[in-house]
């Protein structure tokens, strides 16, 4: 039963943000510069900043910065706050009573607030063992980054003596520094693809000077041990079978979109990134909803979150103040062939900007692959890449063939080769 | 009220002990607490109740319309339900009584829905019904294509487990009952008309004595030198799909029993999640509660002839839980009245069902053995926090939140676990000894993030609070 309480509050705000991460807060700052009127950032954290809050690694900030997350995200909320916009923690959305009216609770009790426009920047999570299928026992010691550098970095809690790593993306090295300010020392990492996703540097240096070995084409087929993980069963690409004991195991990467809002609300998601759809000005498929950062393409940097939501906030006041209208809900698709996993934007909307580029994931390693865009067998565009697409990361196609699309015609697909 | 985790055993000696803390073992105490006079013990082996096979199930408060007419099983589901429901609704522990369809996918087994109807009419289940296709695609409209029909079963309802285990447990105590946790009993021994119960944390007397220790209920008796039945386990694994599910399935969705067992079920969660499972696998191992490659991909096959578009969405949880088998139908429960104790074993895959119906069992037994139980009273109610879908979350309550502004402070956002909730449970008469027992209380954690936003907040609460700080 989640229909409106006795007691409930009624409000009523020009643009309402949902996540105060690197996304929204850009997003709110810029709205508020721009006199987009009362511009309200709800966040359920008690701090605002979105996943930088708990990363203490100096990755963060406009090129040539090396700020810590806390760092970035002090400076993300000032901005915003400081544009006048108004921030709120301690507040979860909970859902829709209207088409842009959505539920809230926080220490304040219940409050019901209607927007003209909504912008969703409720970020993205790692999935869990559970989530992964990983048989085996339910132990203690299952982590994963999140909840590891929580524990570490906002808690200061102890996380366990030996450690192993699954995943070798980028957040995968942050899980190493983070289990060494723990003072638990990392076994290994284990992918189950050929190498590692980070740059090369950092593996090197994880490798080589810290001396964690990255153990590639291994899969975890077993949890082992209760109450507390004892180790995990690997099968190596040779068919093998070993158990590496450990106390302590962190999943990393293999993000998922938060898009419980999003679904809640009917709101249109891509088949390949579980996030909303949207085009190149942010729109989703439900007039007056925007959404932007990692809840549609999990996960990019925060630079590329923030830089999204300052495009947003365009696309927004422009949505505010101009004429009514907003596109079909029948867009053009844009879908990927394997092994490509998605493209974001993947909606193609007359009238959106044209967008400076797509970001697309692919799920193995391409040596410098040629991107080919068609639509019903046309093509529309091939693109030769000079560098290798990672699993896990960006791979960036250009949006120079957008006019050629067909609007009446079926989905766009992109595809390698 | 006297709940002991740790340090030595009380020497006076209890009028009854019950050996073991499960959906059994504390449903017993809680029947024998409403008799003032007794002096109660409930014996444990883990830190917590309901750390066995009653942690671990399907969750269903079956009728009992497939049971053996005229078994003791099919009597005391047929009663132990009734009783559950009533306390149920009483002290709001999450029941939905939603129905079950018996779905036929082959001519062979919509030929043999006619039986399973006449066989619920011998356990008193007259209310059954055969649904057309067309009625079963109008109730379940995202079945797969092909089924040929379905026996409806109105009174099969869903039920929140842990919930039952611990308002039992919490009750016993609050009228009395001893709880001794992490109290494994060893040993057995008659001394001067009582039992002498060697445990891990010293010996433990009573006069009377219950075996509900599930899967070593065999063991147990053992100790009194009875050697009547083998506990075999057999595992069911399950798989919950996130609550983004929940709309995907109304009813209990059961298939057509064979000889084989009640076979995999897809049902909906008091919580809103979506169940699957369970599997069926005799082992030979006790504690073998892990999920295996192979039970999840049988799972996962069977669900998708199911519900197919359940397989795209997104897991929360697989757990397994051993079935008390003794390859024996019924339910192994017996008196021994030269020893004054009663075994309750073999309670295979209906004990939860039939807990209450149970209890009232054995305290009748205990009665005709000599134990004189005195006037029954009402215990002290009792009320539990409000878990389920159909309940309105505590943060979502403006005057609760206006009274006190924690329970507006949202812990776990997946589950909306008010930090009041969790400060709650951890201050209440049967605290968590983990943080596993914890989210069984409070669903923190239990979401479809696992922990990844609000294990660390959770875990900090649950060690400050267990090493005396109040949160
Ligand atoms: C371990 C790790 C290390 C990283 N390291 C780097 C790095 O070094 N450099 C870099 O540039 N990037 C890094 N990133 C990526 C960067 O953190 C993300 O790109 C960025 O945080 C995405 O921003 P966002 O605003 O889209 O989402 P998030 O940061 O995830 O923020 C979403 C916010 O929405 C809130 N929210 C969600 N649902 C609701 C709701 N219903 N009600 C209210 N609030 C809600 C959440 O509480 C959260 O605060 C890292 C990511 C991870 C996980
Ligand atoms: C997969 C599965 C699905 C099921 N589905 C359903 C369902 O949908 N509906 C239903 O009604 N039932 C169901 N059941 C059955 C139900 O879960 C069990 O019948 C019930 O939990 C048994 O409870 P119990 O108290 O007898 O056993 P347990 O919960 O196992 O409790 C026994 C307790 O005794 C303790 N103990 C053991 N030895 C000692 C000792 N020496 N000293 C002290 N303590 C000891 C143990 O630690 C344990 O806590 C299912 C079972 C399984 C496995």
């Amino acid at each position: 039963m989640n229909g409106p309480v006795n007691g409930t509050v009624s409000r009523v705000v020009d643009v309402l943000v949902v996540g105060a991460g690197p996304a929204g807060l850009a997003a709110a700052a810029r709205l508020a510069a721009r006199g987009a009127g009362r511009v309200l950032v709800l966040d359920r954290e008690q701090q605002p900043g979105g996943v930088p809050r708990h990363c203490e690694h100096r990755g963060f900030g406009p090129p040539g910065r090396r700020w810590t997350g806390p760092e970035y995200a002090a400076r993300a909320a000032e901005a915003a706050v400081g544009a006048g916009a108004e921030l709120r923690t301690g507040a979860t959305v909970l859902g829709w009573a209207g088409p842009h009216t959505l539920d809230t609770t926080g220490p304040e009790g219940p409050e019901r607030i209607t927007a003209r426009a909504v912008v969703l920047a409720t970020g993205a999570r790692e999935r869990s063992r559970s989530a992964r299928l990983v048989p085996g026992t339910r132990p203690a010691g299952v982590l994963t980054t999140g909840e590891l550098q929580q524990a570490v970095y906002l808690y200061g809690r102890p996380v366990g003596r030996r450690a192993v790593i699954v995943g070798a993306e980028p957040v995968a090295y942050a899980a190493l520094d983070a289990l060494r300010r723990a003072g638990a020392r990392p076994l290994a990492m284990v992918t189950g693809l050929p190498r590692s996703q980070a740059p090369l540097a950092r593996a090197q240096r994880a490798r080589l000077l810290g001396g964690v070995p990255l153990l590639t084409g291994a899969q975890v087929t077993e949890l082992l041990g209760r109450p507390r993980l004892t180790g995990i069963r690997l099968r190596r690409g040779d068919g093998r079978s070993t158990v590496l004991a450990c106390d302590t195991v962190v999943f990393t990467g293999d993000f998922t979109p938060e898009n419980e809002l999003a679904r809640r609300g009917g709101i249109t998601l891509d088949a390949g990134t579980r996030g909303p759809a949207v085009d190149a000005a942010f729109r989703t498929a439900q007039p007056g909803v925007f959404a932007v950062g990692s809840v549609l393409h999990a996960a990019e940097s925060a630079r590329v979150a923030a830089h999204e939501g300052a495009l947003a906030a365009r696309s927004v006041l422009r949505h505010l103040t101009g004429p009514a209208g907003w596109p079909d809900a029948d867009a053009v698709t844009v879908r990927t062939e394997l092994p490509l996993r998605w493209s974001v934007p993947n909606r193609l909307t007359p009238g959106a900007p044209v967008a400076g580029t797509f970001l697309l994931r692919t799920h193995r390693f391409l040596t410098r692959p040629t991107l080919r865009v068609t639509q019903d067998g046309r093509t529309l565009h091939r693109e030769r890449h000079h560098r290798t697409a990672v699993p896990g990361r960006p791979v960036p196609l250009a949006g120079v063939w957008i006019p050629r699309v067909d609007p009446d015609g079926g989905p766009v697909w992109v595809g390698v080769g | 009220m006297t709940v002991t985790t740790t340090g030595p055993l009380p020497n006076a000696p209890y009028d009854v002990a019950v050996i073991g803390a499960g959906v059994v073992g504390t449903a017993v105490a809680r029947e024998l607490a409403r008799h003032r006079a007794l002096r109660i013990a409930l014996v444990e082996a883990a830190h917590d109740v309901g750390e066995g096979t009653s942690k671990a199930n399907t969750a269903i408060l079956h009728t009992g319309f497939d049971a053996v007419p005229g078994s003791l099983e099919s009597r005391l589901m047929a009663d132990g339900s009734h009783r559950l429901a009533r306390y149920a609704a009483e002290t709001g522990i999450p029941v939905e009584r939603v129905g079950a369809l018996l779905v036929a996918w082959n001519e062979e087994q919509r030929a043999a829905l006619p039986e399973l109807a006449a066989k619920a009419g011998r356990n008193g289940r007259h209310d059954t019904r055969l649904l057309t296709p067309g009625e079963l695609y109008t109730r379940e409209p995202h079945l797969a294509p092909g089924a040929l029909g379905a026996l409806e079963v109105p009174g099969e309802s869903i039920v929140c487990p842990w919930s039952t285990t611990l308002a039992y447990a919490t009750q016993a105590v609050l009228a009395g009952t001893d709880l001794h946790l992490g109290c494994r009993v060893t040993g057995i021994r008659e001394r001067a008309g009582h039992h002498e119960l060697r445990c891990a944390r010293g010996v433990l007397r009573a006069r009377y004595l219950v075996n509900a220790a599930g899967l070593a209920a065999d063991t147990v008796d053992g100790m009194l030198g009875h050697h009547d039945f083998t506990v075999t386990p057999r595992r069911g694994q399950l798989i919950v799909f996130d609550t983004l599910a929940g709309d995907l399935v109304r009813h209990i969705l059961l298939p057509v029993p064979t000889a084989l067992g009640k076979g995999v079920l897809v049902a909906p969660t008091v919580y809103g999640n979506v169940l699957l499972g369970p599997t069926a696998e005799d082992l030979d191992d006790k504690r073998a509660t892990e999920s295996t490659a192979d039970g999840l991909a049988a799972l996962r096959a069977k669900g998708r002839g199911i519900l197919p578009a359940l397989l795209d969405e997104e897991v929360t949880a697989v757990y397994a839980g051993l079935r008390a088998a003794t390859g024996h139908e019924d339910y192994r429960i017996r008196a021994h009245p030269a020893q004054r104790s009663v075994t309750v074993g073999g309670i295979r895959s209906t004990g939860l069902t039939a807990s209450m119906g149970i209890a009232a069992h054995v305290t009748g037994l205990l009665a005709d053995t000599g134990l004189v139980l005195g006037e029954p009273r009402d215990l002290p109610p009792l009320r539990m926090p409000p878990l389920g879908r159909r309940a309105v979350r505590p943060c979502r309550q403006a005057a609760l939140v206006a009274a006190d502004p924690e329970y507006g402070t949202v812990v776990c956002h997946c589950e909306l676990v008010s930090r009041a909730e969790i400060r709650d449970a951890l201050a209440a008469p049967l605290p968590p000894h983990s943080v596993a027992g914890l989210r069984r209380r409070t669903r923190a954690g239990a979401g479809r993030c696992q922990g990844a936003y609000c294990g660390a907040a959770v875990t900090d609460l649950f060690e400050r609070s267990d090493a005396g700080e109040r949160v």
